[in-house]
């Protein structure tokens, strides 16, 4: 026993010239690095420059930046764009709140916890073009079960996709009913996660349930609201298939985002037009969401 | 004393949650039970008669058995690019979370570009074209690797950094080659995160939509997703089979849900927190 462990400490103190192979190959990252490298690297620098130019697939005429100054100039492509902020903003934000709030409900000492906690996480498992065509139907405007609850009280609902204001927040909501529950799972690890001091500390001193939460809770769980934004905005950013499922970027152009775009230009073959969706987007995920990463990890002490 | 406004609390709390997330479901159920006169009215009524086995017949052999193949698909690429997935970044995750050299860097930071920025589709299409694996399962599969393996590797690094460094070596002192080392020794230990990447990547890769519709086009390439996309016209007007297609497919998450649930969710907070 006692040889074994001299021996087993040997190549610590002797460092690594008594091995004369590394115990960890270079060529452990191969095989990944080259499916990622052709795959998914190549593509993405192939576009900065397939962006430029008037492309068939066969051959590209290099056009400069006119794709970016089209994507900029069309007011349906222009909506696109703000689109895509606005539904990010909103569905990250309400993941946010209605997360933390569940998550408070669940850590708590309630009724049917379990069973809480699977209802809420289950739609995060379920296909996302399966949520969208059941919503759909639900929130037909004449015949959907929303509006004929709604009626019930005597409440005219609205036209939730045909409305061309309403269409992007009614796919928004559809986001958040999907994806709460990730939000939820991911505020319940952090709550659990304080110390029980601080709470033990802030009871001592007086403290009510509000401040509680207010000065334990809320500051504390810091790294997982950083999570659930971080996550829910690119999310958000990002999203095509919900949007796809449910509106088709419509009506007209209400609620296309970039990604819809991406697909629909592509789909009538200006593919360096789509090219540039992406570069696009790229670019806007770049200025948003790097500096929104640097101020929610930014170091704590002055809150 | 202190149990009673959470029993309340938890009644209303239930109420509201079958409200708002078990009717969507129930409505599915209830629909795939129905014939199709009242499946159109889309209302949350009791079926009129059990109907649930013809509608499954119907949707499963529409467009010679499309479901089918589309299911044997949707396994083959489920199966072969988690597969391929968890040994590639677990190896990755191993020697990233060993060895320290000055290109560690650079490789977090095309890991952490990988988790944010979406793949320039046109371009990939044309190099997949260029290479010979566009429509193809194959070349879908290499793809989902390729966009799963930052998200498989961060959990593994993860994991690795708690196994004591102490084992490999001991393992190099009696002879094994570095291989060995690995795939004996350190995979094996590896087991509760491989659990964890399995059940995460499988979710993610059955439910896909976006990419088999860009890269695997055509009815006989259909995977499950698709084949919902696909009817949404043809089931314009048979809600039935609509919502019978939507709980084919709900099942095999569902059960994974069911046998998984701890993993799921340990595997997505921790990959998140620590992304």
């Amino acid at each position: 026993m006692t040889v074994l462990s001299e021996a087993g400490s040997a190549p610590t103190h002797g460092g690594r010239r008594a091995i004369r192979r590394s115990p960890y190959p270079g060529w452990f990252f191969l095989p990944a690095a080259l499916i990622y490298g052709v795959l998914f690297l190549a593509p993405t620098f192939a576009s900065l420059y397939f962006s430029l130019t008037r492309w068939t697939l066969f051959n590209s005429t290099f056009i400069g930046l006119d794709n970016f100054a089209q994507f900029f100039r069309e007011p349906f492509l222009v909506q696109g764009l703000v689109n895509t902020v606005l539904y990010a903003a909103i569905t990250s934000g309400l993941k946010v709140v209605l997360g933390m709030l569940l998550a408070l409900l669940l850590t708590s000492a309630i009724m049917g916890r379990g069973y809480l906690r699977s209802v809420v996480f289950f739609p995060v498992l379920v296909s996302t073009v399966g949520v969208g065509i059941t919503f759909t139907v639900l929130m037909h405007p004449t015949q959907g079960m929303i509006n004929e609850t709604l009626a019930l009280f005597g409440i005219k609902g609205p036209g939730w996709l045909v409305d061309p204001r309403l269409a992007l927040f009614s796919v928004a909501l559809v986001d958040v009913w999907k994806g709460v529950g990730l939000a939820t799972v991911i505020y319940i690890a952090g709550i659990v996660a304080i110390p029980k001091d601080y709470y033990e500390a802030a009871r001592i001193d007086g403290a009510t349930r509000w401040q509680n939460f207010l000065y334990v809770t809320l500051p504390l769980s810091r790294p997982a609201t950083a999570t659930v934004i971080i996550l829910s905005f690119i999310g958000g950013l990002r999203t095509f298939d919900l949007i796809w499922a449910m509106t088709r970027g419509g009506p007209g152009f209400a609620s296309d985002t970039i990604a819809s775009v991406i697909y629909k230009q592509y789909q009538a073959g200006f593919y360096g037009l789509s090219t540039a969706g992406n570069v696009v987007l790229f670019v806007l995920i770049g200025i948003l969401v790097v500096p929104l990463t640097m101020f929610l990890n930014r170091k704590q002490g002055h809150e | 004393m202190k149990s009673r406004p959470s029993i309340f609390l938890g009644i209303i709390a239930i109420l509201v949650s079958a409200l708002v997330f078990l009717v969507p479901f129930a409505f599915i159920i209830l629909t795939a039970f129905k014939n199709k006169q009242q499946a159109t009215l889309l209302d949350f009524s009791w079926p009129d008669g059990f109907h649930l086995w013809s509608n499954i017949v119907e949707v499963v052999t529409t467009r010679n058995w499309m479901m089918v193949t589309a299911f044997i698909n949707s396994t083959i690429l489920t199966v072969a690019s988690v597969t391929l997935l968890v040994v590639f970044a677990a190896m990755v995750g191993f020697v990233l979370a060993r060895r320290k050299t000055r290109w560690n860097g650079l490789i977090e930071f095309l890991i952490l570009a990988g988790l944010m920025i979406p793949p320039a589709v046109v371009p990939t299409i044309w190099l997949l074209q260029g290479i010979g694996l566009f429509g193809k399962l194959h070349g879908l599969v290499l793809i989902e690797v390729a966009y799963g393996l930052p998200f498989s590797i961060i959990l593994y690094r993860a994991f690795i950094a708690t196994i004591p460094r102490e084992l490999d070596e001991a393992a190099i002192i009696d002879g094994a080659r570095p291989f060995d080392v690995f795939f004996r020794i350190i995979l094996p230990l590896l087991w509760p995160v491989t659990v964890t990447n399995i059940v995460v990547q499988s979710v993610g890769v059955f439910n896909d939509f976006t990419n088999p519709l860009y890269y695997l086009p055509g009815n006989a390439n259909a995977t499950v997703q698709l084949t919902l996309y696909n009817f949404q016209s043809q089931f314009n007007t048979s809600y039935n089979l609509l919502f019978t297609n939507i709980l084919l497919i709900t099942i095999p998450p569902l059960l994974v849900f069911l046998f998984f649930n701890r993993h799921i969710v340990a595997g997505m907070t921790a990959g998140a927190v620590k992304g």
